[in-house]
């Protein structure tokens, strides 16, 4: 079974957004919810770097370890996913996430938070795939559509890489010996626990 | 290290709210949150969210699970990369969106806006019904109503005061077939003011380009820099303005290990990719270029066979080189001489190189001489026509090129034919309409001011006034506008009223106008900026994603658009408002008789069958819709490099992607379009070509024609002149032409059959049988290093308008007080006053401009889409950290900054980076709807406003032109930031 991943190769991101307004556009997101943003450092310095972030549906999930009411699950092609029907709203898997995922419609203590949303990889929810209740809930399930998560195709630089880990990393690899220098991927190793050689 | 970009007011992601009636204050995540969930007035509008859930408050149009799926293809209408956009139509209505990965343009890809670019047609905040304003408030009025109160009162204005009194504004966001069609109105009418952004963006590249070496465009293609070793990029900041483009861009950087320089002021997101960065000082372009090409001759890397064959007054280029020496280069641009050895190096050994430049070069009050400079240095290195190298010009919106090249301008007919005889005749026998009767619809001009008068005839050849200078027609006395009246009326379409500089002045004359009418998406910020009570109509014209038609992207490319959807609320597509005006103005008859016209739609590809009749001088004569079309549907054919199809595919075989044109001859004969310009390894008919003879013969004793250059398998292996029907007779090729070819060429020609040139022969038989014989009819010429007819034959330094540098004045001054279509530009005068008046003073900071990656252009359309104005909600000021910590400025605080000119101010948020240098100021240009700390929402159509407000940068830009083309100085001026 494939293991789907994210991967940002920062050496070609170019903060244009695309990823973020894509998402958007997919599954209609609310204004000031955020599944996806693009975070830049060293802003205006040598150096400066973007990065597009999301839920890196990590390897053995922070947000899972600390949920209350267990509402997260890995699915059988390793996205994690949750259930708002279970989720209280307690804000302690924002806590726990070292990338920001978790997004909520208010601030608040415990249950006023409302229902947390979060990337889904475009794989939707728990309700049966491609349906009405899904798409209000979780937005478009493009996984079972046969597709990938649309902030990945729709990257202008193809900087934002989205897929089957083995295939994405063979594809980085490529990249780095073309350019003959090393790393500039980011967030592999802390959700993924893996190293990348080559 | 990856740490969290700090959450201060003014970064620029942070996320804010704008409503309508409280100001704008930043906020940190954390209270962003909190608030979102609470909020009322046009937060509601644009998506709250209910307790508990997640929930739309407006769901636009979700998928319909269950619902067929219809996809369709149109190309994306903010900027000049083309890419394709694959819509997903349920019921008529648009609910989704999937990557084309086969277009060989974006593979799928898009930036932000194209990412969005469904919401810009389900957008709740567009134009919906015609509207007129009456005693300061919007009424609803029907179409007819509409069109039949602006034709009466245009009419009258015409009766009054003349043909040239009306402006015709149009767009570089109709389709080709839209841009034609209103040049063919403004002739029909009876003026030359007809223009659109071109004017504003890269007029000064097409005239420096094209009298360079023939044709005014990107010579290669943003794929075709997959092949570059070198890039230098010169006022582009690719990575926000062309972001598809940088697929390309970093490809070739990373597949050939290549040299990415970025000359900017500006440390922009294209720079932080760079392999080389060179911080220059604003408006030293040329210095800079002759810095690099000092080097360049002292060390002997020009490359002498290239200049000798196909190079035409390089020696004197060199006089002018020659005087910049390191030490001087420094002391103007402010960039050491050894950084500029190594970029010179760079560019003129590790071939293939190319120049990447945009509107930070052409935006200038020497943008024509700029771009010759950049012309120059390829030229000098032998850095043009072959892949990998050229003059890559990143054009700005979606079909600026093609509507520049279908002649939305001033100073020409459409496809470069110009104002001459030859080509008024031409296309009257292209629209089979008497030129006797277009030359009746012209004005005659009175004897003003010691001037002389112009017939009709005199009057129709005179280029109009640049949409630059508008406003300046309005309200100039009337001896010093140079016609039979100044502005009464203003026709607008698609195109923004922030964009010219000088806003101050602009709505003075928005304020003085007898009749302002808008036909667009939006209201646009002529709709909100001024006082005038009466007398503005605002028509809903629908994007051209709700149309047919063809665009040319930057490189050239033709792609036609389906139509996704049919046009929101009671909006009409620009034909149908176009063909509804003309009817209304009584030559429509005349004007649409070789046109399918259905339910007053006009048909697109109709259109496009005109425009390839007479097309000849550019080759749109060869991209029938139905070639294009073909095109469309066999994308994933072309190659992602060359951009050709396998010669043996039955539909596309042998094609370029797009037919870039010239794609000469007619669409039969097949010629495959030139993604390469100038390039002579291959064959005419492969899409070879030569540099343009279109200069002469021999000047001064020299010959301007190549010198043992010619393309692949030429039957003529020298240089030549452009082809006549007499050259064809002399080399007894005129025996090839068939008898029908020939009947029309007599046609034209009467008894002076030889004249009939290659551009004017509408049997296409002159251009058949030069291909055949591998020759290029359009001559085989030199480039030019010295183009004479312009102003500055060599670019010389001249210092900006407002120079920070006024000591550098009296050596470098700019060219002196001239008349320019038909206005005054009083470029000297302006600048010996400001060093007079110690303006650097009083105003020490430099103030240059630029975009977005979220919005795009005047940004009107971009501001009202809640998925990008979501991203940037406040209009903001770039300001160093030493130049902010002199004035007491904190990151993310309100300041006011001021104008040179006037008392222009602007009230916006401080952003402290280094992204510019000590002295720099630096703003967006896509805001508008504030104006001097006024917030003017509540004059826009209610619920039409745009989601995201603010000022215009160019409320303090200030004045300086072009000589060649009118172009405005939007790049460098001064200006003082305060604490607000």
């Amino acid at each position: 079974m494939a293991r789907m991943k994210f991967l940002c190769d920062a050496d070609r991101c170019i903060e244009c957004n695309a990823c973020v307004t894509a998402c958007k556009n997919e599954h209609d997101v609310p204004w000031g919810i955020n599944r996806r943003r693009v975070v830049t450092i060293n802003d205006g310095k040598p150096g400066e770097r973007s990065v597009s972030m999301a839920c890196m549906h990590c390897t053995d999930a922070p947000c899972a370890a600390v949920c209350p009411v267990d509402c997260f699950y890995t699915t059988a092609d390793a996205v994690v996913l949750h259930s708002k029907d279970l989720c209280i709203g307690c804000g302690y898997c924002f806590y726990a996430c070292p990338f920001g995922a978790p997004q909520y419609p208010r601030v608040g203590n415990f249950g006023s938070r409302g229902k947390m949303d979060k990337c889904t990889f475009c794989a939707g929810g728990p309700e049966p795939d491609d349906t009405a209740v899904e798409y209000v809930k979780y937005g478009a399930n493009r996984l079972a559509q046969g597709k990938l998560p649309l902030c990945a195709e729709m990257c202008s630089t193809k900087s934002l890489l989205a897929g089957d880990g083995e295939i994405i990393a063979t594809i980085y690899k490529e990249r780095v010996k073309q350019r003959g220098y090393g790393s500039g991927a980011w967030g592999w190793q802390t959700a993924y626990r893996e190293t990348i050689t080559g | 290290m990856l740490i969290k970009r700090k959450d201060a007011g003014s970064t620029r992601r942070t996320l804010q709210f704008t409503t309508a009636d409280s100001q704008p204050t930043g906020m940190d995540r954390r209270t962003f949150l909190r608030r979102s969930g609470l909020t009322t007035g046009a937060l509601a509008a644009v998506g709250a969210i209910n307790a508990g859930s997640i929930k739309k408050a407006k769901a636009i149009s979700p998928p319909e699970f269950g619902v067929p799926i219809v996809l369709k293809k149109n190309i994306c209408t903010h900027c000049s990369v083309g890419c394709t956009v694959h819509a997903e139509v349920q019921n008529g209505v648009w609910t989704g969106q999937e990557p084309a990965f086969e277009s060989p343009i974006n593979r799928g890809a898009h930036c932000a806006k194209g990412a969005a670019i469904r919401e810009i047609v389900h957008g709740d905040r567009r134009l919906k019904y015609p509207l007129k304003l009456v005693n300061g408030q919007w009424e609803r009025i029907s179409w007819d109503q509409a069109i039949n109160e602006i034709g009466d009162k245009v009419l009258a204005i015409r009766e009054q005061a003349g043909a040239d009194s009306v402006y015709w504004l149009g767009s570089a966001k109709f389709t080709n077939e839209a841009s034609y069609l209103m040049r063919k109105f403004g002739a029909f009418w009876g003026t030359n003011s007809v223009d659109h952004q071109a004017r504003i963006c890269h007029s000064t590249t097409v005239a420096g380009v094209a009298n360079t070496w023939g044709y005014g465009a990107q010579t290669n293609s943003y794929n075709d820099i997959r092949n570059a070793k070198t890039m230098i990029f010169i006022g582009s900041n690719a990575a926000e303005a062309h972001p598809v483009a940088m697929q390309h861009l970093l490809s070739s950087k990373e597949i050939n290990r290549g040299n990415m320089v970025v000359c900017d002021p500006r440390f922009t997101r294209t720079a932080c990719h760079a392999t080389e960065y060179v911080r220059f000082r604003n408006g030293t372009d040329i210095p800079l270029i002759w810095g690099i090409l000092w080097h360049v001759f002292q060390n002997g890397w020009e490359d002498k066979e290239f200049i000798a064959q196909r190079v035409y007054g390089m020696d004197e280029a060199r006089k002018e080189i020659d005087k910049w020496n390191p030490e001087e280069v420094e002391r103007v641009t402010g960039v050491p001489g050894e950084q500029l050895r190594r970029v010179a190096e760079m560019f003129a050994t590790q071939k293939p190189a190319t120049i990447i430049w945009c509107m930070g070069a052409t935006q200038k009050h020497v943008g024509t001489a700029n771009v010759r400079a950049f012309c120059i240095a390829c030229l000098a290195t032998g850095n043009v026509g072959k892949p990998g190298t050229g003059a890559n010009i990143f054009r700005g919106h979606t079909n600026v090129q093609g509507a520049t090249d279908l002649g939305l301008d001033i100073t020409t007919l459409p496809l470069y034919y110009g104002l001459t005889e030859v080509a008024w005749k031409h296309w009257a026998r292209v629209w089979e309409v008497e030129y006797e009767w277009l030359q009746s619809r012209f004005d005659e001009v009175p004897a003003k001011a010691g001037r002389k008068p112009r017939t009709r005839k005199e009057n129709m050849e005179t280029p109009g006034i640049t949409s630059t200078r508008w406003f300046d027609a309005v309200t100039f006395p009337e001896d010093q506008v140079d016609q039979r009246s100044n502005l009464k009326a203003m026709i607008v379409m698609g195109h923004n009223g922030n964009t010219v500089t000088r806003i101050p002045e602009m709505v003075k004359g928005l304020e003085k106008l007898d009749l302002m009418v808008v036909a667009d998406p939006h209201p646009t910020i002529f709709a909100a900026i001024s006082n005038k009570k009466d007398n503005i109509y605002l028509l809903p014209a629908c994007t051209s994603l709700e149309m047919e038609g063809s665009r040319t992207a930057s490189n050239r490319s033709l792609q036609w658009g389906e139509q996704i959807v049919e046009p929101a609320f009671e909006s009409k597509n620009d034909y149908e408002i176009m063909y509804l005006l003309a009817k209304k103005l009584g030559f429509a008859d005349k004007m649409f008789k070789n046109i399918k016209v259905e339910n007053n739609r006009p048909d697109a590809a109709d259109l496009l069958r005109e425009i390839n009749r007479g097309g000849w001088s550019t080759g749109y004569c060869g991209q029938s819709p139905e070639r294009l079309k073909a095109h469309m549907k066999n994308q994933a054919k072309f190659d992602l490099v060359s951009l050709r199809a396998p010669k043996d595919d039955p539909e596309v075989g042998g094609d370029y992607y797009g037919l870039p044109w010239p794609c000469w001859g007619k669409p039969e004969i097949r010629h495959p379009g030139s993604p390469i310009l100038y390039r002579t390894d291959v064959h005419v008919k492969d899409g070879g070509g030569t540099f343009r003879a279109r200069f002469g013969i021999e000047r001064t004793g020299k010959t301007l024609l190549a010198e043992n250059s010619y393309t692949k398998g030429s039957e003529l292996i020298d240089g030549y002149p452009e082809f006549t029907m007499a050259v064809l007779q002399k080399l007894g090729w005129d025996k090839d032409l068939t008898p029908e070819e020939l009947a029309i060429i007599k046609k034209i020609g009467g008894e002076k059959v030889g004249t009939v040139s290659w551009s004017i022969d509408l049997s296409g038989g002159i251009q058949r049988v030069c291909l055949e014989h591998g020759v290029m009819h359009y001559g085989n010429g030199k480039a030019r290093a010295v183009a004479w007819n312009l102003p500055d034959p060599v670019p010389v330094h001249r210092e900006p308008i407002y120079s920070p540098r006024p000591e550098l004045v009296a050596k470098y001054p700019t060219r002196p007080d001239e008349r320019q279509f038909r206005i005054m530009n009083a470029g000297f005068t302006v600048q010996q006053n400001a060093v007079k008046n110690e303006i650097s003073k009083k105003f020490p900071l430099i103030l240059s401009s630029g975009r977005l990656v979220e919005y795009e252009g005047g940004g009107e359309e971009t501001r009202s889409n809640r998925w990008l104005a979501e991203l940037q909600q406040d209009m903001f000021v770039e300001i160093n950290p030493a130049d902010a910590a002199e004035r007491g400025i904190s990151d993310g605080q309100w300041v006011w900054v001021l104008g040179a000119e006037g008392d222009a101010r602007a009230r916006v948020k401080a952003l402290v980076t280094e992204r510019v240098g000590k002295g720099v100021t630096w703003m967006p240009f896509h805001f508008s709807g504030w104006f001097m700390g006024e917030d003017r929402r509540k004059f826009y159509p209610a619920g039409m406003d745009p989601i995201v407000l603010g000022e215009s940068v160019n409320t303090l830009t200030t004045y300086g032109f072009d000589p060649v083309t009118g172009m405005q100085e939007a790049k460098v001026t001064l200006c003082q930031v305060r604490a607000a």
